[in-house]
């Protein structure tokens, strides 16, 4: 909301010594942040006076239409222009910036040559001076002398605060309404208009003739409406000049003078009207649903279908307006017009935000609306409206229509203690009853309970804890102390993080300390992505977004790795040679259709069958950790060459993130997207799948060019179980005796399931199994592996004899299970 | 004979100190201290003498061979000492020699504020509460007082899940967090959710729809403003330095009474840091909890836009887009 300090003076006498800062920072006490602030005035010197068009030569032969323009300055000597608009005629008034002007934006005027004539200035558009969005013709004046000062003229030095209005707070959508508040902030008192004045005044100019009817059909759309009839309008009247120029400071067009008066109401007084031409209505107007009517053009050239909900205008025939939101373009003021109907409504704001959002159209009216407008207006409004008709376009009044059920007034009791307690502050009785009847309530102290009767325009107020606010920000929040509270304990939400948040920082921190760097990337893919990578089952079901950021990606990641790949080629496509990072974060799995959990009342606590049904709408979303190893591993440089990151790496990354947790995981071999088939580790625990890890397969390698041998490794966070407390062993002194064991046997025999064997062939007495060499020819299916083997017992030391049994029996079980050869 | 004695020592003394080496220092002892060196040879002499002159000698000659090999355990170790400086010398490398042999692993920034906002709390007593991104609008929305048709609701803002029916939304907020833990749990609370949250705004320089938020809520008895503007000063503190100065100002919230903005000030400005206020008591009835006994409040902010102030961070893009030079600079914060 815009709003012009000489505005503002209309409701507030602002003394002198207030300074802009101090307006700024009663707004922001008082909960309305400011946007900015700003005076254009400030940007503009030199002379920029009003001149009149006394003569226009158009210059042939350009690739565009150029005028050459001679204006009377009210200097004995004529001034001659270049100006490339064309909406101005002989006669005219505009802004003429002369040579020595500065316009906003640094713009410095001087005379010069241009399309072969001496320029000795610009006529300005409300662009140029910072006034508007404005440059599709300049400004042309309906008043004003020669050679004055246009600054004055446009009520340019004027600074404009603009302020953010909460959706709470719909009745400071307007001059009247900030003012009010303003007044309030500043212990000024605020001005209002005269009520009584403004329908007495109407009243004496009402002519005879017939009114049109109006009527509210649906009475869930509408408290209060009024039509008022108004004939023999000037269709060339003028808008005037002070109100053209609070358009412009307000940010609006001047359009025609019927809808300057009605923007111009709505923006000074807070109340939406509509004009519409009265010769194209058809008998009753009414505010009714849509249930006859297909469809309407509104004024923005749409042609809208009509839904059952919608709250309408309409004559006996058609439908005149989307009420509240925007007019048709049937019943549209135009040039011809003569006669008008002025609509002002108190519309139920839930309607017109039904409205607003089926349609998806916000307007000016619609935003108010929406928050709220002062059911008491209509009347004073249309009435203020009407009586400018009448004295800038000469119209007849001839009365009006009107139908009202008036909502009664928003009343509650409450305990001025209970207010103190809120804010942490203690106020004095006195003092809020001062509060509350300063934001224009009316108080009714009593012994323990007082009741509260709320304005007309603050519906919004219906607990005590909108009372403590309004007391609160009436004194200001900088009254409420600062106090640390004591914090208790719920037995049931122990203090500190939950286990699964210290897994996952501790995960994370072993990852950075391996060497990878966290990223985090949006959780959107698309097909294609899902495809590229190979993905079936699980993997390729997931969540579409009904209105995504962008149509390329629609859908939620079902897993890290193509996120991480397209971060990794980002990166090497920067000029890095090699990569490694790692991600933590939920993924998106569509596998069994949920029931939604829709209209469950919040009026109360949902039923433990409703929470139930709640938490279950909602898909188990798994936490996953993903890292991708990409080139170099260890790096080369001065000291020799590198490594490159293979499947090794991964695996013994997802091992090690697994073991940190406290548990051993079983490992196989898995043909699984988006892992090369024959390099992909499946890790389990207790049978439960808890990652996967390996190299990448070669077909995405290429597809993404990514370095030979990319690896990258997935693990399941909240898949592994948390471990049982560890039960130490207690540490064995006694001598170890250690053995070598080397076997050969079939190829297709895991390493993990050789080891299993050992163990359980050398039984309790064996410390530490560890594989120390691999070797198999070329060509040949059959491999050798050797193991060492540590026994010790815990009472004495082991003979050779002993250990020597231990060993080949460790060896038996292997031959027995895998065929294997013990070799001497 | 005793003349003899001094004349071998001196010559003995004399040799071992001009050896210049470990190995010249061996012949020295061969020559000088052996069973065939003089004064080995003296000792034998000793036979041949008199008994009454034989003991006064044989002291001398014991004290000489003493003496002789004294000094040669000296000689031995300043020489092996030399030996070992010389080879000390020769192994010195250069150790401004570049040491990046390891890849150097960092955490992303908004993970190191992240631990360290909730070490803040945890310290306290706070517990810390997560919960799902693709949530039930019932505890998105309508919990926190935004029924059906407010405006918030709308599609600019919210990313839905197809069909709309489903009603699952890509949370706004962590506030379904808050609401879940009152509903799972019995004041008093103390908790902080941060968390990943999702708003339909195009990225650029300070907006970003994906986005992490850390929101707090306390219920308990007499809980007041005051109390919430305690743990936002405290909280400011620990974020931006303990000279940093707060305000909160009125605002609006659907889920908070009286509802206000927290501001710190930074640099010479005001910058806005997040919402907050005391919980709303329809959110508390949504939630089964007595507003006559108990009360609360809550607050949330950006982790993005506190990043961004602190470190002067200039545009959002840096951080999602996962370039590895920037999570670097970081490394693994102060844990």
């Amino acid at each position: 909301m815009k709003l012009p300090r000489s505005w503002l003076k209309d409701y507030i006498a602002l003394p002198e010594t207030l300074s802009l800062d101090d307006l700024v920072a009663a707004f922001i006490k008082i909960g309305f942040e400011v946007e900015s602030v700003k005076n254009v005035g400030d940007e503009i010197s030199g002379p920029i006076k009003i001149g009149r068009v006394i003569s226009i030569e158009e210059l042939e032969g350009l690739k565009k239409p150029i005028r050459y323009v001679t204006l009377d300055i009210g200097e004995s000597d004529l001034v001659s222009v270049i100006c490339g608009a064309r909406n101005f005629q002989e006669g005219d008034l505009v802004v003429v910036a002369l040579p020595g002007a500065v316009l906003p934006g640094n713009f410095n005027i001087s005379a010069r040559e241009t399309y072969g004539r001496k320029s000795n200035g610009m006529i300005c558009s409300a662009r140029e001076l910072a006034m508007g969005e404005d440059h599709s013709g300049i400004i042309v004046l309906t008043q004003g002398v020669e050679g004055a000062d246009a600054l004055n003229a446009l009520g340019l030095d004027d600074p404009i605060i603009e302020i953010a209005v909460n959706p709470d707070r719909g009745y400071a959508m307007s001059v009247r309404g900030a003012a009010r508040e303003l007044a309030m902030a500043l212990d000024l008192e605020f001005k209002d208009f005269s009520r009584f004045e403004i329908l007495s005044e109407l009243e004496k100019k009402k002519v005879s003739g017939e009114v049109r009817k109006v009527e509210i059909s649906d009475p869930s759309g509408a408290s209060a409406i009024y039509l008022r009839t108004l004939t023999d309008i000037d269709p060339h009247a003028a808008t005037p000049l002070w109100i053209r120029n609070r358009l412009l400071q307000a940010g609006m067009r001047s359009i025609s003078l019927p809808v300057d008066i009605t923007n111009y109401i709505m923006l000074d007084m807070g109340q939406p009207l509509h004009a519409f031409d009265s010769d194209k209505v058809t008998g009753v107007l009414r505010v009714t649903r849509s249930s006859t009517f297909q469809e309407i053009k509104t004024l923005d050239g749409e042609l809208r279908k009509l839904g059952e909900s919608d709250l309408l205008i309409a004559d006996d025939l058609k439908p005149l307006a989307l009420a509240g939101t925007m007019g048709g373009s049937e019943s549209e003021v135009s040039g011809e017009t003569k006669n008008i109907l002025l609509e002002a409504a108190s519309f139920d704001s839930t309607a017109i935000a039904g409205n607003s959002r089926s349609h998806r159209l916000s307007s000016e009216a619609s935003r108010r609306f929406e928050r709220g407008v002062d059911p008491d207006l209509a009347e004073v409004a249309s009435a203020q409206a009407a009586l400018f008709l009448i004295e800038y376009s000469g119209a007849k009044y001839l009365g009006f229509s009107s139908q009202q059920h008036p909502l009664p007034a928003v009343q509650l009791s409450f305990s001025p203690r209970k207010i103190s307690q809120v804010l942490g502050t203690q106020f004095s009785d006195a003092e809020i009853e001062r509060a509350l009847t300063a934001i224009g309530g009316e108080v009714v102290p009593g012994s323990e309970e007082w009741v509260f009767v709320a304005p007309s325009w603050r519906r919004d107020i219906t607990h005590v804890a909108d009372l403590s606010e309004e007391v609160g920000r009436y004194y200001g929040y900088e009254r409420i102390p600062s106090i640390l509270p004591v914090v208790k304990f719920s037995p049931s939400l122990p203090p500190g993080p939950s286990r699964l948040q210290k897994r996952r920082k501790s995960i994370s921190l072993l990852l950075a300390h391996r060497g990878l760097i966290e990223v985090q990337s949006y959780p959107f893919i698309n097909q294609e992505q899902l495809d590229s990578m190979g993905f079936t089952g699980d993997r390729a079901k997931t969540f579409r977004l009904a209105n995504p950021m962008s149509d390329q990606y629609p859908l939620l990641r079902t897993h890290l790795i193509p996120g991480l790949l397209s971060t990794v080629t980002r990166n090497l496509t920067r000029g890095k040679k090699s990569i490694a990072i790692f991600e933590t974060g939920a993924v998106f799995r569509n596998l069994s259709a949920t029931v939604p959990a829709v209209e469950i009342a919040a009026d109360r606590r949902p039923s433990p069958s409703e929470i139930k049904k709640i938490y279950e709408s909602v898909p188990h979303q798994p936490l996953h950790v993903a890292g991708v190893l990409a080139g170099e591993f260890d790096i080369a440089g001065w000291w020799g060459g590198g490594r490159g990151a293979d499947w090794l790496d991964a695996i013994s990354i997802a091992n090690e993130i697994i073991e940190s947790t406290g548990h051993r995981s079983v490992r196989s071999n898995v043909d699984l997207a988006p892992w090369h088939p024959g390099r992909c580790a499946e890790f389990s625990i207790d049978g439960r799948v808890v990652a996967h890890a390996g190299e990448i397969h070669p077909r995405i390698i290429t597809a993404f060019n990514l370095p030979e041998r990319t690896s990258a490794f997935t693990v399941i966070v909240d898949a592994i179980p948390f471990a049982h407390p560890v039960v130490a062993n207690a540490i064995n002194t006694m001598p170890a005796a250690i053995q070598d064991i080397s076997l050969y046997l079939p190829s297709n025999i895991s390493a993990s399931s050789v080891e299993e064997a050992l163990r359980e062939g050398a039984g309790p007495l064996l410390e530490e199994v560890a594989l120390f060499d691999r070797y198999q020819k070329e060509g040949e299916d059959w491999i050798s592996l050797a193991f060492t083997l540590i026994f010790r017992d815990p009472e004495r030391t082991l003979t050779a004899e002993e250990v020597s049994r231990l060993r080949s029996n460790a060896g038996e079980i292997v031959a027995q299970k895998f065929g294997a050869v013990i070799r001497q | 004979m005793v003349g003899e004695v001094e004349e071998i020592v001196n010559k003995a003394l004399e040799a071992i100190s001009a050896s210049p080496s470990l190995e010249a220092l061996r012949a020295v002892k061969i020559a000088h201290l052996s069973d065939r060196s003089p004064i080995a040879r003296a000792n034998q002499g000793l036979a041949q003498l008199p008994a009454d002159s034989r003991a006064a000698l044989g002291k001398v000659i014991g004290a000489a061979r003493a003496k002789i090999n004294l000094r040669y355990v000296e000689r031995e170790r300043e020489l092996e000492e030399k030996r070992d400086l010389d080879i000390i010398i020769k192994e010195r490398v250069d150790v401004s020699l570049p040491v990046n042999r390891f890849n150097q692993g960092a955490l992303h920034p908004l993970t190191i504020l992240s631990h360290e906002i909730s070490e803040l709390f945890t310290s306290l007593g706070y517990s810390v509460q997560e919960g799902p991104e693709l949530e039930s609008s019932w505890l998105n929305f309508d919990a926190l007082n935004m029924p059906e048709n407010h405006p918030a609701r709308s599609m600019q803002d919210t990313f839905f899940i197809e069909p709309i029916s489903s009603g699952l939304v890509l949370r706004t907020h962590t506030s379904p967090v808050q609401i879940r833990t009152m509903l799972q749990n019995e004041p008093p609370l103390y908790v902080i959710c941060p968390g990943r949250t999702y708003r339909a705004d195009e990225l650029d320089a300070t907006h970003t729809p994906v986005f992490n938020q850390v929101e707090g809520l306390v219920i308990d008895r007499e809980i007041n403003m005051s109390h919430l503007k305690g743990t936002l000063d405290l909280f400011a503190a620990a974020m931006f330095g303990s000279d940093v100065t707060t305000r909160i100002r009125p605002s609006f919230f659907p889920f908070t009474e009286p509802s206000a903005e927290v501001d710190f000030f930074y640099n010479g400005r005001w910058v806005e840091w997040g919402g907050c206020g005391m919980v709303h008591p329809k959110v508390l009835q949504a939630c089964g909890i007595d507003s006559q006994e108990f009360s609360g409040f809550a607050f949330g902010m950006g982790l993005e836009r506190t990043l961004m102030v602190r470190h002067g961070i200039r545009d959002m893009h840096d951080i999602v887009e996962g370039d590895v030079r920037f999570s670097k600079q970081f490394g693994v914060g102060n844990l």
